[in-house]
């Protein structure tokens, strides 16, 4: 049964220096507050796992927490380049970022492998392109049955997945609806897990949809209202477009990124 | 590049003299970036399955859906099948996009069930870096990888759409540093570098079928798969757009001029456009 935690015991217990980290969401649901807290505590050397970095992974390269990206899609969507990420690449600030680089389909795969309890996902995918010269986690496999080239890429298990939903119940039942992406899996690929809610209940109503991992699936549950913004919660708020736009500024200049993450992050407390 | 997003072709009318704007006048001020969407909307086939990137792709695919193409089933990448959107998306997982679909599913299984079998008929794409094979990159500008003169945001979807969909649709700016001789990156193969590479590699959509840009209309030559010049867009001459290509641009011998935009099309464009400033409430 997960354990009900306040966010900052949860990360200071689940997250620890130098993890493979995997903070799902895909536009919706991002834990925004989780990542928050991992920069308050002070977070190093870890391999950042997610399919589109979004705003949070470039506030958490951004912060100097990162070693490594595993990632398919590092843009702000519908705005344009995450500024602290290609900072990073392109310049090495805060330090330098690793990169392993995959296609969506392949990344999605990766956690359906994981959560399987299989070592790799076989996918038609990356054939012709330059990805499988650079990422040495895409190999060719031949089908036993067909003789057919495919493609294999690992599974991944992350140390920790943190994802955020809209409820959890009392005993760590945690119920997502809207677009759920590729949390299931990427929670239930990984050795441990915080999840971050918008309230808990005493009882989880049925909601067209739904997504439900059983508290027995899930490490640590830690009520976080609001937890998600800029992204949103579906039935609690909306995605917040206009911080998204404002972000292509503010990450664009160092001083300025900092100055935000000291007022925004560092000087603002997790809930206890 | 005369006509990049510059406020039309012909000078934008004056509206400070009181004078109310006529309807001609309101279709002398269409934008480059205005013709570009609506010709690409009306290349999208009434029912068809739309495979569908955030940003032009977008716009133009939900300007099909709102005018000539009510059946058209829009498909983001966030698990949203059939989605019909009052507005436009910022993110291809914005709110509106899960509450009007016909189903929400989750990302593994759109990727797994719904694209990679080929049950959809058009993937839509833009691109950072296009070549004369239509294949595109938006990975990385630079010769090295590791240390790429500009780091862009990656493949996402397009890969895989790429391979999978029936036909693929490009939008895109036409300029010297899109439409490049080789892209520095594969990113998405369109024809690999000439006839017959989709095929060896097994990709088992079709490739790009047309390119469309603020410029005009590319295609691919039937027997060698190079991208070829078939349409301009009204007031474009070919001399332009093969100035605003990094190769040897060819021109099809019979050249069509497209229809400028129309009102209803501006109209509803312009509407869909003034939904995307600000956040949904």
């Amino acid at each position: 049964m997960a354990r009900l935690v306040s966010l900052a015991d949860g990360v200071a217990d689940l997250v620890r220096d130098g993890d493979v980290v995997a903070l799902e969401g895909f536009t919706h649901l991002i834990p925004f507050a989780a990542g928050h807290e991992i920069i308050r505590q002070g977070r190093r050397e870890l391999t950042l796992v997610r399919m589109t970095p979004d705003v949070i992974y470039d506030q958490l390269i951004g912060a100097g927490c990162a070693r490594r990206l595993v990632f398919s899609w590092g843009g702000n969507p519908g705005v344009g380049s995450l500024h602290r990420f290609r900072d990073a690449v392109q310049h090495s600030w805060p330090r330098p970022l690793e990169l392993e680089e995959h296609s969506h389909a392949g990344m999605a795969n990766r956690y359906v492998a994981g959560a399987s309890g299989l070592p790799f996902a076989v996918l038609r995918g990356y054939t012709g392109t330059d990805l499988p010269r650079h990422t040495t986690n895409i190999r060719p496999i031949t089908c036993p049955f067909t003789g057919e080239t495919l493609t294999a890429v690992p599974a991944l298990r992350p140390d920790v997945t943190v994802v955020h939903a809209q409820r959890a119940d009392r005993a760590g039942n945690v119920q997502m609806w809207g677009i759920t992406g590729v949390q299931k899996e990427a929670v239930l690929a990984a050795h441990r897990s915080l999840v971050t809610v918008e309230e808990i209940v005493d009882e989880l109503e049925p909601v067209p949809g739904q997504v439900v991992l059983p508290g027995w699936a899930v490490t640590a549950v830690a009520e976080a209202p609001g937890g998600a913004h800029p992204s949103y919660a579906q039935g609690y708020s909306v995605r917040d477009n206009d911080f998204y736009r404002a972000w292509d500024e503010v990450s664009r200049d160092r001083d300025t990124f900092r100055a935000w993450l000291e007022r925004h992050v560092h000087r603002t407390g997790a809930a206890a | 590049m005369s006509a990049r997003s510059e406020p039309g072709l012909r000078a934008p009318q004056s509206r400070t003299n009181g004078d109310p704007v006529s309807e001609e006048n309101a279709l002398a001020a269409w934008t480059a970036d205005e013709m570009m969407t609506v010709a690409a909307a009306r290349q999208l086939r009434d029912g068809a399955a739309c495979f569908v990137g955030i940003g032009l792709p977008s716009t133009a695919a939900n300007l099909a859906r709102v005018t000539h193409a009510p059946n058209l089933v829009l498909i983001y990448e966030s698990g949203c099948l059939g989605a019909k959107p009052d507005r436009l998306p910022l993110s291809i997982g914005d709110g509106v996009l899960a509450d009007t679909a016909d189903a929400v599913v989750s990302v593994p299984e759109v990727f797994n069930y719904w694209l990679q079998p080929g049950r959809i008929d058009v993937g839509f794409l833009g691109a950072a870096q296009l070549d004369r094979y239509g294949n595109i990159n938006t990975t990385v500008v630079g010769d090295d990888y590791a240390a790429p003169k500009v780091r862009l945001p990656g493949a996402g979807g397009a890969p895989e759409i790429a391979a999978s969909c029936g036909e693929v649709v490009v939008i895109v700016r036409q300029n010297l540093r899109t439409f490049t001789e080789r892209v520095d990156f594969v990113t998405s193969v369109g024809y690999g570098s000439g006839p017959g590479d989709r095929e060896r590699l097994g990709l088992r959509g079709g490739g790009p079928r047309l390119v469309i840009t603020d410029l005009g209309v590319l295609e691919p030559d039937p027997v060698t798969r190079e991208l070829t010049l078939t349409s301009l867009h009204p007031g474009v001459t070919r001399e332009q757009a093969r100035a605003a290509t990094g190769w040897d641009l060819a021109v099809a011998e019979r050249l069509s001029t497209g229809a400028p935009p129309t009102t209803h099309e501006l109209t509803v464009l312009r509407a869909l456009e003034a939904t995307k400033h600000g956040s949904p409430r």
